[in-house]
């Protein structure tokens, strides 16, 4: 067991950035969020990010963890805390320390002193052997050398070992041998630790009051607990990086809360299907017969449903459809974050589409958009998409606690009823009977002679009945136009920052990008730079998003691809003179960060020798 | 132009059945098929069959892909809710729909390009599933609504009107709704109403997924010297393996069959199904005997009709998901939503 310290070693407490080297398949990923989780519990704000390879076994992955005091919660960069599990990523993750940062490594092989560094502090602490002194067997070894190495850095950044037996002891309560065995690979850490090497090394974590009642939840499970809350019904789905968990959540919380407790029979269904056109299919099948129903997808899948998203758009069977973003195409980057789909949703399928998309910023809007979804969706009649990604979808984010007001009732929307039928109102499935253009509908089932129609594409008149004539044509069109305006005022308002002082500069962003755009917010302020923030929550795009890009003189546009493509819907939808929307791009597939969207606006500006001019403000 | 609403004639006379309803109320808009065409007797046997089940015309969905058999749920049953969905993709809607309300009956009407051929994954889902449903494929070995194509069910050799030859090896729908887990199996002829009619209402009331393939000529591009699903070819080689009549239980077995060759098969609902056994050897609650059977006769050119495998005891989808029994699409909102007190407790779960 050895520490060799270098001078000028990083000091720093609840500000830093530890990131985990680990093989993918050795139950790290557990461990890792374990000791994220605890220095949660002290009150202390963390965000990690996953960063893991589209395999099974045997590659590597990294788990980045930023511990902030201010509250931060956007990827930072660099990494002052390396713990090196992976021999194989070994070079670059030793490259990858800040200058008086510190190594944590296994030293029960001993490597020459040529694989280190000089500038760094270095840890070894024998944890395979430890591990095979302490157990026999194969999986254990493995797994509580994660626990293991837990265990020692909560000596190393002197943070409280009683907490983090208290959250082992919470997270497999009821499994009494599961808590013993976890907690004793903890301590046997953590005295490893702390009879062997300088503790605390100079990062520390210490209690403080940074969460408040925060929780920490990733976007994928608060969108399956939304759906269930929104009401949904049926789920149809195939299985796809990074969606996946979207279902296995609404699964699980279903079983939890939709279980009939008189006869244990379930108040869902959820079919995993043969592909993502049967998906949407049956998405499309279960709303137009009045249940609420969703899917969950990323790109390739969104691809795939194009047609049926055109069926639904033009016949008016709502849907929603929670695509959870990545790279493209089929075999590109499935486990790397983008915002790249924003074109392929807001215009997707033949015809001229149009659809209604919310962005949700962390897990709590996730939940929150995820069942307001479903009122959207019955409501205009439409598909609705909910657009996250990776960042969010599969990340712990520490967020708001979920809400839910009872008093509260699903939108059903326009659905003439039984009643309304006998009673001799007027059906015409397709009529704009109410100048928002959103029609009325009935349920397959409802009435014996009234209010069935034949739902098809377009070739009908407003009464549903087959026609291929212009004016029944352009009367749909022009409804469906109108109702695309209502959607407007429908969806989430967008959220508006002001700068210290009055600017000609204003930046839109939207989803995942929200942490980091905080901070830029904050270090551009710091730099006398002042830009108005707006955050864009739905499409189509309120008056507010537009008007907000006329009382700037420039506006940047920042998001995680590669084409700009909000930029390309402002230009589009909002008429907006492409030379004011300046784009900030970011898609390597890693997550965005303050210091890349605070470097490009502080750089543009600079470049264009402008300094910002604070408009003068009549007083 | 079928918008146009039929000439209702008033004829008191016409015969009603339990619910008090005539024919007329079962059926749809005008047909805008070829005149003569085969998919319009399949339409008006879809019709008698309603009619004579005492069916709630409201309580059926009617579901289809795209091509001309798929334009037909139009033309019959105009007080039910149809969907003319996406081309081979109407077993994933119908499958959705099924899944909203178990209540109604769910009737899919298909053709050979938009079930063989385009659809041919969305049917065989469908099918191993066990969607409770009704699925008519409208089989002409053609696609007529583009002019003449082959689909994936023409014979291998029968030639198109201009005379190019399918060299591809044909789909039996039959078989692989066999292979594949329908507990109900069955083909016909639409020019052979006596078969045809018995067949669907045996379908209509079987509990999980009932398929019937039903040869339809195409009167304008298949129906021609070559084809081996013309008229001519069909009534030529149709081996019918057994009548079928459908009696309900309240009506008494009808007489003219001998009972040495019926066969009386119950179903759920309690409604008989009983069999004429023209090929006394023949076994419709035998799968892999049903298999042979079919394929022996494809061997020696023939196409086997009637009632080939039916499994009295099937299960469906819902019962498998164990849900519960009002439809999904009629539960309100205590049933579905959690409330805020379970959100307060998953909170605290989360910190």
């Amino acid at each position: 067991m050895k520490a060799t310290n270098s001078t000028g070693s990083i000091r720093r407490s609840n500000d830093f950035v530890i990131k985990f080297a680990n093989v993918n398949g050795s139950g790290s990923a557990s461990a890792n969020e374990l000791f994220a989780r605890a220095i949660m519990r002290m009150g202390v704000p963390v965000a990690p990010r996953n960063i893991f390879p589209s395999n099974i076994q045997g590659m590597p992955t990294w788990y980045e963890m930023r511990v902030s005091s201010a509250g931060w919660l956007g990827r930072r960069g660099g990494c002052d805390l390396m713990v090196a599990m992976n021999p194989q990523t070994w070079d670059r993750d030793i490259a990858e320390i800040e200058t008086g940062g510190y190594l944590l490594y296994d030293s029960t092989r001993t490597l020459p002193r040529s694989r280190f560094r000089n500038d760094i502090t270095v840890i070894g602490i024998p944890l395979t052997e430890l591990c095979n002194c302490e157990y026999t067997d194969l999986r254990q070894r493995q797994l509580f050398k994660n626990i293991m190495y837990v265990g020692a850095l909560t000596a190393l950044l002197d943070m409280e070992l009683a907490a983090v037996e208290q959250l082992i002891a919470d997270q497999y309560r009821g499994k009494d041998k599961l808590i013993e065995a976890n907690i004793n690979a903890l301590k046997r850490g953590y005295e490893a630790a702390t009879n062997a090497l300088p503790c605390p090394i100079g990062l520390r974590v210490e209690r403080a009051n940074g969460v408040g009642d925060r929780i920490f939840v990733n976007g994928n499970d608060a969108c399956g607990l939304g759906a269930v809350y929104g009401g949904a019904t049926v789920a149809a789905w195939y299985p796809i990086t990074p969606s996946t968990s979207v279902i296995e959540a609404f699964t699980s919380y279903c079983r939890k809360y939709r279980t009939d407790p008189d006869n244990g029979l379930a108040r869902y269904a959820i079919v995993q299907a043969e592909d993502e056109l049967a998906s949407i299919g049956m998405v499309i099948g279960a709303a137009w017969n009045g249940a609420r129903a969703f899917t969950a997808t990323s790109g390739p899948g969104i691809s795939l449903m194009q047609e049926f998203f055109g069926l639904a758009y033009f016949a008016e069977v709502p849907a929603v459809i929670f695509n959870v973003q990545r790279g493209g195409p089929s075999t590109g980057m499935p486990t790397r974050t983008q915002q790249s789909d924003l074109i392929a949703c807001a215009y997707a399928s033949h015809g001229d589409t149009k659809h209604v998309m919310l962005f949700p910023e962390d897990p709590y809007e996730c939940f929150t958009f995820g069942a307001q979804a479903f009122d959207l969706a019955d409501r205009l009649q439409t598909p609705v998409f909910v657009l996250l990604d990776l960042d969010i979808g599969m990340n712990d984010r520490l967020c708001q606690p979920f809400d839910w007001d009872d008093q509260r009732r699903y939108d059903r929307g326009k659905v003439m009823s039984a009643e309304e039928l006998q009673a001799g109102r007027n059906f015409g499935r397709y009529l704009d009977v109410d100048g928002d253009g959103i029609p009325w509908r009935t349920i397959p089932g409802t009435h014996p002679t009234k209010g069935a129609y034949f739902s098809r594409g377009t070739t009908r008149n407003a009464y549903a009945k087959y026609s291929e004539t212009g004016v029944d044509y352009v009367y749909n069109m022009e409804r469906l136009r109108r109702k695309f305006e209502t959607a407007k005022k429908l969806v989430p308002a967008p959220v508006i920052r002001r700068a210290a002082q009055p600017t000609r500069y204003g930046a839109i962003y939207y989803g995942s990008t929200s942490p980091a755009m905080d901070e830029a917010f904050a270090l551009l302020e710091e730099q006398g730079i002042h830009v108005d923030t707006l955050r864009v929550r739905g499409f189509p795009f309120a008056d507010a998003v537009i008007d907000f890009i006329n009382e700037h003189d420039y506006v940047f546009v920042v998001e995680q691809n590669e084409s700009g493509q909000l930029r390309m819907l402002l230009v589009n939808e909002g008429e907006v003179d492409p030379k004011r929307l300046i784009r900030v791009l970011h898609y390597d597939g890693t997550p965005i960060t303050a210091a890349f969207i605070s470097g490009r606006i502080a750089d543009t500006l600079a470049a264009h020798k402008v300094t910002p001019i604070r408009k003068q403000v009549a007083s | 132009m079928t918008y146009l609403v039929k000439p209702r004639l008033l004829l008191d006379a016409a015969p009603k059945n339990a619910l008090g309803y005539t024919k007329r109320d079962y059926e749809g808009a005008i047909s805008t098929l070829c005149a003569g065409c085969g998919h319009d007797s399949i339409s008006a046997a879809v019709v008698q069959a309603c009619f004579d089940l005492d069916i709630q015309p409201h309580r059926v969905a009617k579901l289809s892909g795209i091509g001309c058999s798929s334009k037909t749920p139009d033309y019959f049953l105009g007080n039910s809710h149809g969907f003319n969905t996406t081309h081979g993709r109407m077993p994933s809607v119908l499958t959705g729909a099924a899944l909203a309300n178990r209540e109604l009956i769910y009737l899919g009407v298909s053709g050979d390009g938009d079930s063989a051929s385009i659809g041919i994954g969305q049917f065989a889902h469908a099918m191993r599933r066990g969607v409770n449903m009704t699925y008519i494929v409208e089989n002409n070995g053609v696609y007529g609504l583009t002019k003449g194509q082959f689909s994936a069910t023409a014979d291998k050799g029968s030639k198109n009107k201009r005379g190019v030859v399918n060299n591809d090896t044909p789909i039996d729908l039959v078989a692989l709704a066999l292979q594949l887990g329908a507990s109900y199996v069955a083909r016909s002829f639409s020019g052979d109403k006596e078969q045809l009619i018995p067949l669907i209402k045996g379908a209509l009331r079987h509990r999980g997924p009932a398929f019937v393939d039903v040869i339809s000529p195409c009167v304008t591009f298949n129906n021609h010297h070559g084809s081996t699903k013309s008229y001519d070819y069909v009534r030529e080689h149709n081996d019918a393996v057994n009548r079928l009549d459908f009696i309900l239980p309240r009506d008494q077995i009808k007489t003219t069959y001998a009972p040495g060759s019926l066969r009386r098969i119950v179903q759920h609902d309690g409604s008989i199904l009983l069999l004429r056994k023209l090929d006394t050897e023949y076994d419709p609650s035998d799968r892999v005997g049903a298999m042979n059977h079919l394929q022996e006769r494809h061997a020696i050119g023939e196409i086997v009709t009637g009632l080939l495998y039916v499994d009295s005891s099937s299960e469906e989808l819902h019962r498998y998901l164990n849900t519960v029994e009002k439809p999904l699409n009629q539960l309100g909102d205590a049933y579905l939503c959690p409330g805020s007190k379970a959100l307060d407790a998953l909170n605290a779960s989360l910190r």
